[in-house]
Formats: C-alpha cells, sequence, structure tokens
C-alpha cells in the first residue's frame, strides 16, 4: 500500500446507464509519471475526477496516498494538485489575485502563501505579467499559471488532464520540461493524455484506456512487445535476391514478422535489437548489406495499432452478430 | 453513498465551512467591483433621490401634524413618479436576479469550477460562500439607499425622526433584504439548473414578470373558479375574498407589499379581511406600536424567510449531485 500513491480495485463508474469507467485496477507508484492514454470519452477524466472525490465511484475501491476520496477528500485535495483540462481562471483577475483566491482556500498563511506565490511566478516565467488580468493571457501562459497554482499547493502528487491541448509546439515542449522538473522534486505526476508522442516524451509507465477499461498498461518497451508482439524495428536495406534474403531474415530467432518494402528495404518486427544477427543474415543470403537503422519502439504505432485491431475485431464481432 | 465504507470513516471528514471565508470575500469584492453593479447602483440611487425629492415636495406642502413623517418618504408619490416603495418592488428582485443569475453555470463556463472545487473545501463552503456574499452585497446597496433617504430627509425637512420610525424603517429595511433574499435564491437555483446564464437570468425574469404582471389577475380568476357567488350570500362574498387574498399571499410581491403597509403605516390595523365587529372598540386612524404591526406581518416574514430556506435547499440539493465533467 505505501509503495503506491494511487490504488483502485474494480473502480467503476456509471453515468445514466452509460459505463464511464469499468472495473479499473489501477496502481501508481511514488515518483513516477504515469500517463493515462486514450481517446476522448475513454474515462481518463472520469477516473481523475474519482481520484479526487469530485465524483463518487459506482462501485469499487480508490486509495489516494492512502486516503479513501469519498470520505476524505479534504485531505486528498490538500495534497494532490489538479489541472483540468482547459483549465480557466477569473479574467478580471490579475494572476497574483487568482492564485491568491487558490491560497485562501487551501488555508495556506497569507505571509507564506505570498511568498509561495512569488516563488511559482518566477519560477514558471510569469513573474514579469503577474499583475495584469488573466484575459489578457494566451493559452500557453494560462496553463503555465495552472501550474504555478500546483505548486503553491506543495503537492506529493499532481494530476495533469489534457495539459499540452491548444498549445503551441514550443510551448508544449516547455511544458513537457515542467513535467520532467516536477518528477525531479520527487512529485508522483498523472498525466492524461491522446497525445503520444508528449506521453512517450515524459512518462515512465502507461496505461491505455479504452472504453471505460484500462487495456493494457507498462513502460512503453512493454507495451511494445505486448502490443506489437515486438517492440524494435530494423530497417534492412540489401542488395541481392529478394526471397533468398527475406527467407533468411525469417529464419532469425526473436523476430516476429518481416515484410519487403520496396526493391531493397525490408522491414523486421523483433523483440529485441537484431541488427548484427541481421547483418550476418543478409551476408548469409549472399546480398551486399546497403543500410541497417533501429527505430526505438513507438507509442504512435502502439497506440494505432492496439485500437485498430480493436476496431477490426470489434467490427467482426458485429458483422457476426 | 455507494461505497460500502467502513464504520471509523463513515463521517465524511472536516467541516463543509472550511474555505467558505475566502469565497465569501472573493465573491463580494467581484460584486462590488463589477460593471453590473454600479449599473444597478446607479440606477437605484437615482429613483430613491428622483422619489424622496417628490415625497420631501409633497410633505412640505401638506400642513398636517404627523408623528411618521420619515416613514411619508418611503410611501408618498409625487405625480408623476410613484412612491418609493413602487420602486422598490420591482428593483429589489431586478438587483437580486442580476447578482446572482450566474452564480454557478458562471463557474462551469469559465472552467474555473473543477479548479476551485479541486482545492480542499467542500461544495457547501462555495453555495454558501457565494450565496451570502450576494445576500451581503444586497444588504450593503440597500442599507446605503436607506441611508441616503434618511439623510436626504434630515437635511430637507429639518425634523429630528423619531426612535419609533427608525425602528420601523430598520424593520422594512429587514424585511426588503429577506424579500431580495428569495429572488437570490431563485436565480441562484436556475443558474444551477441551466448551464447557460442567459437562459437563469430569462427564467428568474420570466417567474418575476408572472408575479409582478399576472399573478394578481389569476388570483382573481382562479377564486371566482374556486368559490363562484351562485345566490349572493354574503357568505360567498367572504369565502371568495378570503380565496382570494390566499392565492394572491402565494406571491412574494403580495408578501412584500403586506409587510411595507403594516410596518410603514402604523395605522394598518389588519391585512385580511375586516369585518365591522370585529372593529368594534378599535379607534380608527391610530397607530398601532411596533410591537402589534410586528405581530400583524410575522406570518408574511415567516413566508419569506421559508421560501428563501427553501428554494435555497432544493438549489443545494441539486449542486451536490450534480457532475462536475465540463
Amino acid at each position: 500500500m505505501a509503495e503506491y500513491v494511487v490504488e483502485t480495485r474494480n473502480l467503476s463508474k456509471h453515468y445514466n446507464g452509460v459505463v464511464a469507467v469499468d472495473n479499473l485496477n489501477l496502481r501508481v507508484k511514488a515518483g513516477e509519471v504515469f500517463g493515462l492514454l486514450g481517446p476522448n470519452g475513454s474515462g481518463k477524466t472520469t477516473t481523475i475526477l474519482m481520484l479526487l472525490g469530485l465524483t463518487e465511484p459506482t462501485k469499487g475501491e480508490v486509495r489516494v496516498l492512502g486516503f479513501n476520496p469519498v470520505r476524505q477528500p479534504l485531505s486528498v485535495k490538500a495534497r494532490v494538485g489538479y489541472l483540468p483540462d482547459q483549465v480557466g481562471f477569473y479574467d478580471q483577475l490579475t494572476a497574483r489575485e487568482n492564485l491568491i483566491y487558490i491560497a485562501k482556500l487551501n488555508g495556506i498563511p497569507r505571509r507564506e502563501a505570498y511568498r509561495r506565490i512569488d516563488e511559482a511566478l518566477t519560477r514558471i516565467g510569469l513573474a514579469d505579467v503577474a499583475d495584469r488580468p488573466v484575459g489578457t493571457y494566451s493559452r500557453g501562459m494560462k496553463q503555465r499559471l495552472g501550474v504555478a497554482e500546483l505548486l503553491i499547493k506543495r503537492p506529493q502528487m499532481v494530476i495533469l488532464d489534457e495539459p499540452t491541448q491548444g498549445l503551441d509546439p514550443a510551448a508544449a515542449v516547455e511544458f513537457l520540461n515542467i513535467i520532467r522538473d516536477l518528477k525531479a522534486e520527487g512529485i508522483t505526476v498523472l498525466l492524461a493524455s491522446h497525445l503520444l508522442h508528449q506521453v512517450q516524451a515524459v512518462c515512465d509507465r502507461v496505461g491505455l484506456f479504452r472504453k471505460g477499461r484500462m487495456v493494457v498498461e507498462g513502460t512503453v518497451p512493454e507495451l511494445a512487445r505486448q502490443v506489437l508482439g515486438g517492440g524494435y524495428r530494423v530497417r534492412v536495406i540489401a542488395r541481392g535476391e529478394t526471397d533468398t534474403i527475406l527467407r533468411h531474415l525469417r529464419g532469425l530467432s526473436h523476430v516476429v514478422e518481416v515484410q519487403p518494402k520496396g526493391d531493397m528495404t525490408y522491414e523486421l518486427l523483433a523483440q529485441r535489437d537484431v541488427r548484427p544477427q541481421a547483418a550476418r543474415a543478409v551476408v548469409e543470403a549472399g546480398g551486399e548489406l546497403l543500410n541497417l537503422d533501429l527505430e526505438e519502439p513507438n507509442l504512435d504505432e502502439i497506440y494505432a495499432r492496439y485500437f485498430e485491431t480493436e476496431e477490426v475485431a470489434h467490427d467482426r464481432a458485429g458483422k457476426a452478430a | 453513498m455507494t461505497v460500502q465504507a467502513r464504520p471509523h470513516e463513515r463521517r465524511r471528514e472536516g467541516s463543509p465551512w472550511t474555505g467558505m471565508w475566502a469565497v465569501l470575500a472573493k465573491e463580494m469584492a467581484d460584486n462590488l467591483t463589477s460593471v453590473r453593479m454600479h449599473i444597478l447602483e446607479i440606477l437605484i440611487a437615482l429613483t430613491a433621490v428622483g422619489a424622496v425629492f417628490g415625497a420631501i415636495q409633497t410633505i412640505l406642502e401638506t400642513v398636517e401634524q404627523d408623528p411618521f413623517v420619515y416613514l411619508r418618504l418611503f410611501t408618498v408619490g409625487r405625480e408623476p413618479l410613484p412612491a418609493f416603495i413602487g420602486f422598490l418592488g420591482f428593483l429589489v428582485p431586478l438587483v437580486a436576479i442580476a447578482l446572482a443569475f450566474d452564480t454557478v453555470n458562471g463557474e462551469f463556463n469559465r472552467r474555473t469550477m473543477s479548479r476551485v472545487l479541486a482545492q480542499p473545501i467542500y461544495r457547501d463552503a462555495l453555495l454558501f460562500g457565494k450565496f451570502l456574499a450576494h445576500l451581503f452585497t444586497l444588504a450593503l446597496v440597500l442599507t446605503a439607499i436607506w441611508l441616503l433617504i434618511f439623510g436626504l430627509g434630515i437635511v430637507r425637512l429639518g425634523v429630528r425622526p423619531g426612535g419609533e420610525e427608525v425602528a420601523r424603517a430598520l424593520w422594512f429595511l429587514l424585511a426588503t433584504i429577506f424579500y431580495g433574499g428569495i429572488w437570490l435564491t431563485l436565480a441562484m437555483l436556475f443558474s444551477i439548473v441551466f448551464r447557460e446564464p442567459a437562459t437563469a437570468a430569462l427564467a428568474s425574469i420570466a417567474v418575476w414578470l408572472f408575479y409582478i404582471a399576472f399573478w394578481g389577475m389569476l388570483a382573481d380568476v382562479l377564486a371566482q373558479i374556486i368559490a363562484p357567488i351562485r345566490f349572493g350570500f354574503p357568505e360567498e362574498f367572504i369565502r371568495q375574498l378570503e380565496w382570494q387574498l390566499f392565492l394572491s399571499r402565494l406571491s412574494p410581491n403580495t408578501l412584500y407589499s403586506e409587510i411595507a403597509l403594516a410596518l410603514l403605516n402604523p395605522a394598518t390595523r389588519a391585512l385580511g379581511l375586516v369585518l365591522p365587529i370585529q372593529l368594534s372598540g378599535a379607534i380608527l386612524g391610530t397607530p398601532l406600536p411596533l410591537r402589534q404591526s410586528l405581530l400583524l406581518i410575522w406570518p408574511q416574514m415567516t413566508g419569506l424567510i421559508a421560501v428563501t430556506i427553501l428554494l435555497f435547499a432544493l438549489g443545494y440539493v441539486l449542486f451536490q449531485r450534480q457532475e462536475i465533467r465540463a
């Protein structure tokens, strides 16, 4: 229990007969960055709201930092910072005033609050514009102000819901750095997103959500193994007899799949880095090796592959019925 | 509660009031600095000054002795202006609705609701804080107007207000605040029910118009249907009048105007139907002591407060059950 900051058991939520979250068993370790990945409407936000005690589970159990959010929401919310998707502020108030309100709601003493607010604003680079109304802020600035709000709480854990949505690429990269900084401070981060590259860039572990269920879970290479059958993609460019080379490559151990792409290019899907073996195989097949590339496992592909196969299976099931 | 909780954690931890003062202070500051409020303040101040100047002119022209001359400031009009209580009857609902129609849905639309509720407070604190902030704002505005009227009176009339007068006027101020409370909670309720502030405002104004313009007529018609006069017996007339009175009292406007009448016109002896027999021994036209007038309006006051509590409770329950998914 102590090891996990978030632990749910068969957590479910039904909205008017629709199952938003279905028997979720989620475990997040202290200090890690966990990514909730899935398309819109797959139950990520509902899960987050249940973790914070903002909505009641239909059934199942939740523990956050050892507290039960249904009965001890104040203890949970005092320790967990939440940045909702498309966060909004009071536009007529300045950034500082917005933060003061939040500090007051957290019961932080005035002097301490002012100190933390100055610190947080400086850290996220909004100190110069802190006394301008938030209405004049850009999307990215508001998002950073949202992080400042999390910081003044000194949270043990933060939950970020689609934090990079609507940000330009530079702002998004900057935001990912902020997440890395939070992790470096030992804060557990729960990041919900459907933007794969970003999840892959910062998350230690990922849970793939689909229709209220967490369908797979693990580090990105683990997911690759589970979903793609192999996490490594090796591209071989070789001149020579296509069929012979193909046969030799297919004969390698740990290779799941080989596909010829064009005249001299072959793509290998493997469970490990098979570059040396592939090079030998090409030579043994009498070919000339021109190039050898390794692609790291890519979440994009896992995601596409997973949901693609699911859709296909679903369609088939639908047709059969 | 669907989750089977262990006995020791069956109760929710902490106090529902945590954070309420922070909400109250913030909302109050918002109210007092908002353009919306400034417009309403100017409107009320202008009507107050206009109506009271009219009243002062009329009072100065009459030579009659009047022990309650300050109360006349509220009740006397001068053509073409109506008396100030006439204005209050519809300005107070307007201010209350304007303050409260976007209380809850405004937070949703600004996308601040989930952020605020993610702080260690209960929803109770948010709703109570907002309600009290609106009520205090309303009370502040009305008290300022009240003082303005008395000030104008002292300057222009040159008479010292008596204790009884001040006490009656204070009670009237209190009743006006409670009357505003009804419209405040109504607009808040609609702000919980409807996601669009415009819809909530329109719904509140519709209810207000219904009571101001139609309920009186409807009460008449309904009374005629429920207790028709078939043979022309006096009992039939009384029965119909009683029905009419009962129905019209279902409107907060009626309750408020009855309270105003009893408080500001001390000679008022009854607010309902009075038969000549019941008046035997009474010296008509003499003022009632304040205690007696208060007894007279007690049911009306209770009614106003009860409706406010009822509407608030309904809104509270709906708000607690509302999903905060944006």
